[in-house]
């Protein structure tokens, strides 16, 4: 059976007890809710851009330790990534986390989740800040490509 | 207590390990495990009696029918229904609640009607009545819970008017196993004239249930809850309530005669089980519902509240752990939280430990709320647990806070 150690990695559960991402970017250009209706977890994502580089990533809200650390450790790879990069670093973080892929061209970082494919009741947990800024992002690309 | 072991062996899945713990299933309130007999039963049915029902002039149609209708007479009779025509098979508690909603409640509520419902209910208590209510005007009104996860009957009673329709409300809470009086309830709603409506999925199968004492107009349970199979369930509903209703859903089986210019319906209940039905479903459901009557319910009360008692003890004396609604007159339900860990991750570390429980909301985002909670672990107890699988829950409780409390 997988191993809960793998899971549960010292950086996963430092991050989850000890944000330092959360509260909200202040003055925002985006913002996006995100919900888990199977632990009842709602995330909040606010994002400042300038241009099209990602400033500061903030999470507000209540969750699991996988969720609170994906979250944090979401904003921590985000900033100064531009909009484009962070869509391809969600698609390869989706893929470490659904098995499908490896964290070899992720940020280092976040291959403290490769544990999460033993666990496929969990990989919602790991992704939902990500669908949520992602979401976040493409309402603002709406408003900038008018 | 003695006697756990040999009920524990009549249940094939309890027999397993998960990685290499023994399973200890403590989530039958999400759904129970299933007695050998029961799975004899279906897979009898398969191998020999197989058959549409109802229609064949043929021996093995004529069997399949006789097992259908002997398995009405078994829930009937469980059930203490007056005659087993009150009883129609459905999906589960979900379809029974909608099939009163759209067949009984809909034609006959307009603007100014109200329908009360309590804070403690499954969505599947909720969700129907906000529909009719929106094809209707009617308007929903919802009785407070208490701190103790008991009913606030003053509440309940206040919200009760002349203008009060149906009554709706769990017979037990699936989310923190309240039991609620549901004779006195249904007494109340009667004298403003309104008609009650018990949700029973987590009753039957845990304690003794009445219809003659009860007196309530419908009563909607789940076979998968009370040790059936899954899609199968059933609504009972006083007789003549049931005749005066129109068919739900229309189709083979809940007619007598059909022209292009007028369709006469079939009695009760066959108006309402349009189709060809669960036959190996309800056969199987009264398979569970003799072994209900084999165990008995009094040695049932007995074990599982023992178990209820002893397993709050051992949650409670772990440090960090609230117990969450826990009230006097409970079934076999304890919902608590773990200072500092996600009841997400206490689930996902009990289930390395073996111990299956449910987290989250349990379909009753309304009462979450009510206790400024967004989810809450749940150990629910069945009459094949023992105190040795609550020792074990406390352990792997334990074990989650070691790891990240
Ligand atoms: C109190 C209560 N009502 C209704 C239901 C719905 O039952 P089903 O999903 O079997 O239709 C459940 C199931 O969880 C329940 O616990």
């Amino acid at each position: 059976m997988s191993d809960l150690r793998e899971l549960y990695l010292e950086m996963v559960t430092d991050h989850a007890k000890n944000p330092r991402h959360r509260g909200k970017a202040d003055p925002y250009d985006c913002i996006g809710t995100g919900n888990n209706p199977v632990c009842g977890d709602k995330v909040v994502v606010t994002v400042q851009l300038h241009n099209r580089t990602i400033e500061s990533v903030k999470f507000d809200g209540e969750g699991c330790a996988i969720s609170t650390a994906s979250a944090d450790l979401m904003a921590e790879v985000l900033i100064g990534k531009s909009v484009e990069e962070a869509k391809k670093i969600f698609k390869g973080f989706h893929e470490l986390v659904t098995g499908e892929g490896t964290s070899d061209n992720l940020p280092n970082k976040l291959a403290v989740f490769s544990g999460v494919r033993e666990f496929p009741m969990r990989v919602k947990c790991a992704t939902l800040a990500w669908h949520t800024v992602i979401a976040a992002l493409d309402g603002v690309e709406d408003v900038t490509t008018e | 207590m003695s006697n756990t072991q040999i009920i524990a062996d009549s249940f094939p899945a309890l027999h397993q390990t998960i990685g290499d713990k023994r399973l200890v299933y403590l989530d039958s309130a999400a759904t129970t495990q299933k007695p050998q007999c029961v799975i004899d039963a279906i897979t009898s049915y398969y191998e020999h009696d197989n058959a549409n029902i109802h229609r064949g002039v043929h021996t093995l149609s004529m069997r399949a029918t006789k097992a259908y209708e002997n398995a009405r007479q078994s829930v009937a009779s469980l059930l203490q229904a007056s005659r087993k025509e009150e009883i129609i098979f459905v999906r589960g508690a979900t379809e029974a609640i909608n099939l009163v909603a759209q067949a009984f409640a809909r034609p006959i509520l307009s603007v100014g009607d109200e329908i009360l419902i309590t804070e403690m209910e499954h969505h599947s208590n909720i969700v129907p009545w906000q529909l009719v209510c929106e094809q209707t005007g009617a308007s929903l009104k919802v009785a407070k819970v208490n701190d103790d996860g008991s009913l606030n009957i003053d509440s309940f009673k206040e919200l009760l008017t002349k203008d009060t329709t149906i009554v709706a409300f769990a017979h037990v809470s699936n989310a923190i196993g309240t039991i609620n009086p549901i004779r006195e309830m249904c007494a109340l709603a009667r004298e403003v004239g309104a008609i009650s409506v018990v949700d029973g999925a987590q009753a039957v199968g845990h304690i003794p249930v009445s219809m003659s004492d009860v007196d309530c107009d419908f009563y909607a349970t789940s076979g998968h809850k009370m040790f059936g199979p899954t899609g199968i369930g059933c609504l009972y509903g006083k007789h003549a309530l049931l005749e005066e209703m129109e068919p739900w859903q229309g189709g083979g089986d809940m007619i007598l005669s059909v022209s292009f210019e007028e369709t006469t319906w079939n009695n009760v209940p066959f108006k309402f089980e349009a189709g060809t039905p669960n036959i190996a479903g309800a056969i199987g459901l009264g398979a569970a519902v003799k072994w209900i009557e084999s165990f008995g319910y009094d040695a049932m009360v007995q074990h599982e509240q023992e178990l209820l008692a002893y397993g709050r003890d051992v949650l409670q004396s772990i440090e960090g752990v609230t117990l969450i609604g826990a009230s006097e007159h409970n079934a076999g339900v304890i919902a608590f939280t773990v200072a500092g860990v996600h009841p997400h991750d206490v689930g996902t570390i009990l289930d390395h430990e073996g111990v299956a429980i449910r987290t989250g909301n349990h379909c009753a985002e309304p009462l979450m709320r009510r206790f400024n909670l967004s989810a809450t672990c749940r150990a629910s107890i069945s009459v094949y647990n023992t105190s040795k699988d609550l020792d074990h829950l406390g352990s792997a409780v334990q074990e989650a806070i070691r790891m990240l409390g």
